[in-house]
């Protein structure tokens, strides 16, 4: 059984200059233990498509579909049954460890506030875990870090601490969007060699958003790809790696100069990435792909198995046709 | 192409004055050295890439080239004038020789002007006597060059995307005819597939105007890509500078190496099973930096010597130089 299953997600948000499609039919599963990338470009939908999740969108914006979450509906819950879920069963990490972080609370404070109302502990109590988990993450003598504010922190240790709180109530889901986006790169591999140990030591599911081919590579078991708000391929992350079968999938993988080649110039996607106001007519990437035909631009491809175990892709063209 | 030395930077360094807590009227201003001892030689046609994490200095370094933030000692030497030394009337001479890119595209540009005044600016500026027709006929032609339609003229930047505003802050600088170019993470807020048109579009430019270019960035594939010589710095520093595919192929310095290893690869197989090596700890504090080396603090090699004394840049090869004590 899988642990979340997502089927037919759509999330729209109504803004005075009309109607914005953030995600259009979004449908995917992960399976306990496992590791989901969301991989994109910004305004392709892969964190509206967890907020909607969490319940955490904005207040214009509005989800429809289904989010089972271990067989329970999780989608459009009311606050106080999405108190139940966050944090106990599914926990997040943002982008900016900073913003996300209290800055008039003291780390002990904000990290035993997690405890003290999901587990209803004592505040001793909660700090001892709170310190415990600290340790976990490696933060170094975490027994007196703990009373610092979050300004007294680098970049690398705020999102430590954001993952030891996330981990507070043992989550059976993390959810990490772009977590290391904003850190140097010595630091992104400290941080990702932590979300990979405390995978293996919690054996927490982790949903890793990121535009970072190269994170994703290294970090996850399968790969999900999206564009324009929809899901273009998915698959094992060998798979897609090895043959993409989307001709965007394709493109990105093209587009990024790797450290390990030296080739003379990039592939590039020709156009500009797709305007949310306009209505999704047919495919998002039609515009943009040298394979489109006269059918991508006015029906929207399926996305339909490959074949291949559990390899998915929506578009019109056959595979055979992009060799 | 010649390749004759454009620019010659000896031993240049730049501090900030920071104010910390508690600090009286009378208290000594601490220092923050942000570049700290810096040499490199420019020849033309090269492409010098500057890599090195954030607050490492190398913004601060682009910028005292061209005296945007003031330098404390050294000197540029620009075909053998040093920029440093000259008057600001002097200084506006060689400017338009020196263009500079930035990473913000969308902040960079002048919201309330159109994008051709902005492209004309540069030339308004140092030509005031350019007649009308000709500014027009010039944007246009630049405009040509990057990509841009010549219908856009009278747009204003917020009608663009992201990599368009890109190719308009790159316009701006290419109209005066540069010697050199300095990009400033010109695509670190660019989407992938956008940010491999931009930077074909400066390797284009730069083989078809015989361009020299300075290009920063953070990250270490795209350097790599684009640059023909690669300088790390940490912490105000140079620890390593060589050919592009010496840094990679054969690092040696440790941080340097570790840099390299902790580059994300875009495929599993390698990513997987790859040795890492992770650079223990945080980046020490710049208002009070370590003894001798900066980076033995986090340097699995380190010995006595390395608090000792700070290790100069040596030539470890032909090309290659490196600042450490253990080179081998």
């Amino acid at each position: 059984m899988s642990l979340l299953e997502v089927n037919n997600l759509q999330v729209q948000f109504e803004t005075t200059d009309g109607i914005v499609s953030a995600v259009n039919n979004v449908s995917f599963s992960l399976e306990e233990g496992k590791i989901l990338a969301i991989v994109g470009e910004s305004g392709s939908g892969k964190s509206q498509t967890v907020f909607a999740m969490m319940g955490l969108l904005d207040q214009n914006g509005h989800a429809t579909g289904s989010v089972k979450f271990e067989d329970q509906e999780i989608l459009n819950l009311s606050i106080s049954e999405l108190n139940l879920i966050r944090s106990e069963k599914i926990a997040i990490i943002f982008q900016d460890p900073m913003t996300s972080l209290n800055p008039y609370m003291k780390v002990s404070a904000q990290m035993a506030e997690v405890l003290i109302h999901h587990k209803g502990l004592s505040k001793t109590d909660a700090i001892k875990q709170s310190i415990s988990m600290l340790d976990a993450v490696q933060i170094p003598d975490a027994r007196n870090l703990i009373r610092m504010y979050p300004h007294e922190f680098s970049g690398g240790m705020r999102q430590r601490v954001m993952i030891a709180m996330s981990l507070l109530c043992h989550p059976k889901l993390l959810i990490a969007d772009e977590p290391t986006t904003a850190l140097d790169v010595t630091v992104q591999a400290q941080i990702m060699h932590l979300l990979s140990d405390i995978q293996k030591e919690f054996g927490t599911s982790i949903i890793l958003i990121t535009h970072d081919l190269g994170v994703v590579a290294g970090n996850s078991d399968e790969t999900l790809v999206m564009y324009g708000g929809q899901v273009m391929e998915i698959a094992t992350t060998e798979l897609i790696y090895a043959s993409p079968t989307h001709p965007y999938t394709q493109g990105l993988m093209s587009a990024v100069p790797r450290l390990d080649d030296n080739a003379v110039k990039l592939k590039t996607i020709q156009g500009n990435p797709p305007d949310a106001m306009l209505d999704p007519v047919g495919c998002p990437f039609s515009p943009r792909c040298k394979f489109s035909k006269d059918i991508c631009s006015t029906h929207t491809p399926e996305l339909l198995e490959t074949g291949e175990n559990k390899h998915f892709r929506a578009c019109h063209v056959a595979f055979k046709e992009l060799l | 192409m010649n390749h004759e030395t454009m620019m010659q930077v000896e031993n240049l360094k730049v501090h900030f004055d920071v104010s910390s807590e508690g600090d009286m009227l009378w208290t000594k201003r601490k220092k923050l050295q942000a570049v700290n001892g810096v040499s490199f030689e420019l020849k033309s046609g090269e492409t010098l890439g500057i890599v090195g994490e954030s607050g490492c200095g190398k913004s601060t370094l682009a910028r005292a080239i061209i005296s945007m933030v003031p330098a404390e000692t050294g000197r540029v030497l620009w075909f053998g004038k040093d920029l440093l030394a000259l008057n600001k009337t002097e200084m506006r001479k060689h400017r338009k020789e020196i263009q500079m890119i930035f990473q913000d595209p969308l902040a960079s540009l002048n919201p309330r002007m159109t994008i051709g005044e902005i492209i004309a600016e540069p030339l308004k500026t140092h030509y005031p006597k350019t007649s009308k027709a000709d500014i027009k006929a010039r944007v246009g032609d630049v405009m040509n060059k990057v990509g841009l339609l010549e219908n856009l003229i009278n747009r204003y930047p917020h009608e663009f995307s992201g990599g368009q505003c890109q190719r308009i802050g790159i316009a701006r600088a290419l109209i005066l005819k540069p010697k050199l170019i300095i990009c400033d993470e010109p695509v670190s807020a660019l989407d992938v597939s956008i940010q491999a048109q931009v930077i074909n579009l400066l390797m284009d430019l730069q083989k078809e105007m015989g361009l020299t270019l300075i290009f920063i960035a953070h990250d270490l594939s795209i350097v790599k890509h684009i640059s023909t010589k690669i300088m790390v710095l940490y912490m105000g520093n140079i620890v390593e500078l060589a050919k592009s595919e010496d840094i990679y192929n054969h690092p040696r310095h440790p941080y340097t190496q570790a840099l390299i290893s902790a580059v994300p690869i875009p495929d599993p197989k390698i990513e997987k099973n790859k040795d890492l090596i992770l650079i223990e700890g945080d980046l020490p504090s710049p208002i009070n930096p370590p003894s001798g080396c900066v980076f033995r603090t986090r340097c699995k090699k380190a010995q006595d010597i390395c608090s000792q004394e700070k290790p100069e840049l040596k030539k470890a090869a032909s090309s290659h130089e490196v600042a450490c004590h253990f080179n081998d």
